[in-house]
């Protein structure tokens, strides 16, 4: 957040507040997007995301604050002067215009003359890869190619910045997996700024060069996704960036940034973390649990504990178990290495398992 | 064997009150009228097979003329209600929400509670040479005597347009609440100015309930007789008035009978035309109607 409001940025946005009636959507607002960055803001439904991105585009006006892009205030110019443009979650292609004709539109309203515009439309898709598509109909497109004409369409007119309003959400898993990565590589080749707004975390964490996690109208926290994803800031980014096992208690002891976490059955945990009160909740990734059969190989970590497999969730490279483990009234999720000696382990196998102190994250509750 | 015998004779009956409408009181008249048309009286009570009837809408510049009069008036007050319908439909779909849509929609439709002739006479009331509009302009000084504002083309136009208008809105506002308000907002997005949006966007998706509502209102126009006799007096001219003379004045039937299937041809040959310039269909049309 240090470099918000840095000449040098492609967009600002100042303690932006938006308030219907007495809700405040967004809450004081400050962030930076630096030119040819992929910024996502992450948030579950309802946390003031598509709010936010409704007054950078200019169809919502902020209560309070500014929005500057190069360094220029917004406040009072209209959508359609804004160089911004946005690929809506509908993507929202005309379906009484051709490909070609969608793709031109932006130019054709700038006064370029149709020809140009057409010829300059054809160009453009043929950089997403629809050489030839310029005389179809729009529906009759794959969900993919839609996706694609929707970003020529912003990208022909050589916006400051490209807004996306989850555009991936109406795709199939396949096809959503393949797009992320087609999002990323355009972005790249365009050296655009992209702001693109998402409540699917994996779709952040593999795009972003930053993120900005959004809860109730405020960011919670902004940084890299392995920032989010290795030190959350907060209890609400523990929990929302990416899965974890959560652990709630009280704090018995702390000394030199390692506190000992008391759960209500009494049993003691060691983690990492400031938490000035005594409630506080823990959280420990799945991938840092370490699973064994037998408690000496646990010997080096300060966490260690007994249990017995209570369900095999196997997805592959993703399997992971639930544990009943004692002292816990939560079964503890571990991921299961498809590699190891635990591959065939079966519901009811007794088993330890054990974590570093910095792979548990205290808060205050 | 027997189920499908069953089920054959079941859709026969469910389709036999349309088939038994559509039969004695469309087509069956239609037939007769066409038959009507073409027999011609040779002497008292004797007629004979013969295209007179026709001969004579030709050779009497009245009858032709009073018939382009009324396709050329009823495209006007077509073209009228379109332009005062599509920003109420407009803001109906668009603007409105729950309870003021729908009273918003009831509004357009009160006026047909009361019967057409009512209508009409509510509009002499208004605008006779005694009536409240001449009253009006000369309480305010506008006027030193009395204003006949009847019996001219503008009272008729101004009373097929205020019949014609919720025909015209409720197809186009149908057709304007399948817009998505994203396509309208990229509109914008992508850089177009209103005008822009409304001629690019707003219109082309309109168009089917643009053409439906037009169809529907030339129809209606074309064929009215009430509100051109009324508010239009001698001045009128309305070709229904020469079919009503024909059939009821001086009892030529036959005559009559050549002027309804001129009048029909003239409406299926506009709508007809109407379709080709906009490109629609008719059943994609009817579905927004």
């Amino acid at each position: 957040m240090a470099d918000s409001t840095h000449p040098a940025n492609d967009l600002d946005i100042v303690g932006v507040t938006k308030r219907f009636g007495g809700h405040a959507a967004v809450d004081d607002v400050t962030f930076g997007v630096a030119p040819g960055e992929f910024f996502s803001i992450l948030g579950p439904s309802g946390c003031g995301k598509t709010t936010l991105m409704r007054m950078i585009a200019g169809f919502e006006h902020p209560t309070s604050g500014d929005i500057r892009i190069r360094g220029q205030s917004m406040i009072g110019v209209p959508a359609n002067r804004r160089p911004v443009n946005m690929v809506f979650q509908s993507l929202a292609l005309f379906p009484m215009m051709s490909v070609g004709e969608n793709v031109a539109y932006g130019l054709v309203c700038r006064g370029m003359p149709r020809e140009d515009a057409q010829a300059r439309a054809e160009r453009m898709l043929e950089r997403v890869g629809l050489k030839g598509f310029g005389g179809r109909r729009v529906t009759a497109l794959s969900g993919g190619q839609r996706q694609r004409v929707a970003i020529a369409r912003c990208l022909v007119l050589e916006p400051t910045l490209v807004l996306l309003d989850e555009p991936l959400g109406a795709l199939d898993l396949k096809l959503r997996e393949h797009m992320k990565i087609e999002l990323k590589q355009l972005q790249s080749t365009f050296n655009t700024t992209f702001v693109y707004i998402t409540h699917d975390q994996s779709e952040a964490l593999v795009m972003s060069d930053r993120i900005a996690v959004m809860n109730q109208g405020q960011f919670e926290q902004v940084g890299s996704p392995r920032e989010l994803y290795h030190s959350p800031a907060t209890p609400f980014v523990a929990s929302f960036v990416g899965e974890t096992n959560r652990l709630q208690g009280e704090i018995v002891s702390s000394s030199d940034g390692t506190v000992a976490l008391q759960l209500p059955s009494g049993t003691v945990t060691r983690g990492t973390g400031r938490a000035p009160q005594k409630a506080a909740v823990a959280f420990v990734r799945p991938e840092s649990i370490a699973l064994a059969p037998s408690q000496p190989a646990l010997r080096d970590l300060p966490n260690r504990f007994e249990g017995r497999v209570s369900a095999v969730l196997f997805d592959g490279a993703n399997s992971s178990l639930l544990i009943d483990t004692l002292g816990f009234d939560q079964p503890v999720r571990a991921v299961l290495p498809q590699a190891g000696p635990l591959a065939g382990i079966e519901v009811g196998a007794p088993i330890h398992v054990g974590w570093a102190a910095d792979a548990m994250k205290v808060f205050s509750a | 064997m027997m189920t499908r015998q069953a089920s054959r004779l079941t859709l026969f009956l469910l389709l036999a009150p349309a088939i038994l409408w559509l039969g004695l009181l469309i087509v069956l008249p239609h037939v007769e009228i066409l038959v009507l048309s073409f027999s011609e009286r040779v002497a008292p009570r004797v007629y004979a097979f013969g295209l007179g009837n026709y001969l004579e809408f030709f050779t009497e510049p009245l009858y032709w003329r009073t018939f382009a009069r009324t396709a050329f008036m009823s495209i006007l007050v077509t073209a009228l209600t379109l332009v005062l319908a599509f920003p109420i439909a407009l803001y109906i779909a668009r603007v409105a929400q729950g309870r003021v849509k729908a009273i918003l929609l009831l509004l357009c439709l009160l006026p047909f509670w009361v019967s057409e002739l009512v209508r009409t006479l509510g509009w002499m009331m208004l605008l006779r040479e005694t009536g409240v509009v001449s009253y009006a302009l000369r309480a305010v000084g506008l006027a030193d005597q009395p204003v006949e504002l009847l019996y001219n083309d503008g009272a008729v136009i101004l009373g097929l347009v205020y019949g014609g208008l919720l025909f015209m809105i409720v197809p186009l506002a149908n057709a304007l609440e399948s817009l998505e308000p994203a396509v309208v907002e990229a509109g914008f997005d992508l850089g177009g100015s209103r005008w822009t949006v409304l001629r690019r966007i707003v219109i082309p998706h309109a168009m089917p309930g643009i053409v439906a509502g037009s169809i529907i209102v030339f129809m209606l126009t074309v064929g009215n007789f009430a509100t051109p006799v009324l508010l239009g007096g001698k001045n009128g001219l309305w070709f229904t008035e020469q079919i009503y003379a024909q059939f009821i004045t001086r009892f030529n039937w036959p005559q009559g009978a050549a002027f309804g299937m001129l009048l029909l041809l003239l409406s299926s040959a506009i709508v007809w035309l109407g379709l080709r310039l906009t490109g629609q269909s008719l059943g994609s049309t009817l579905k927004q109607a």
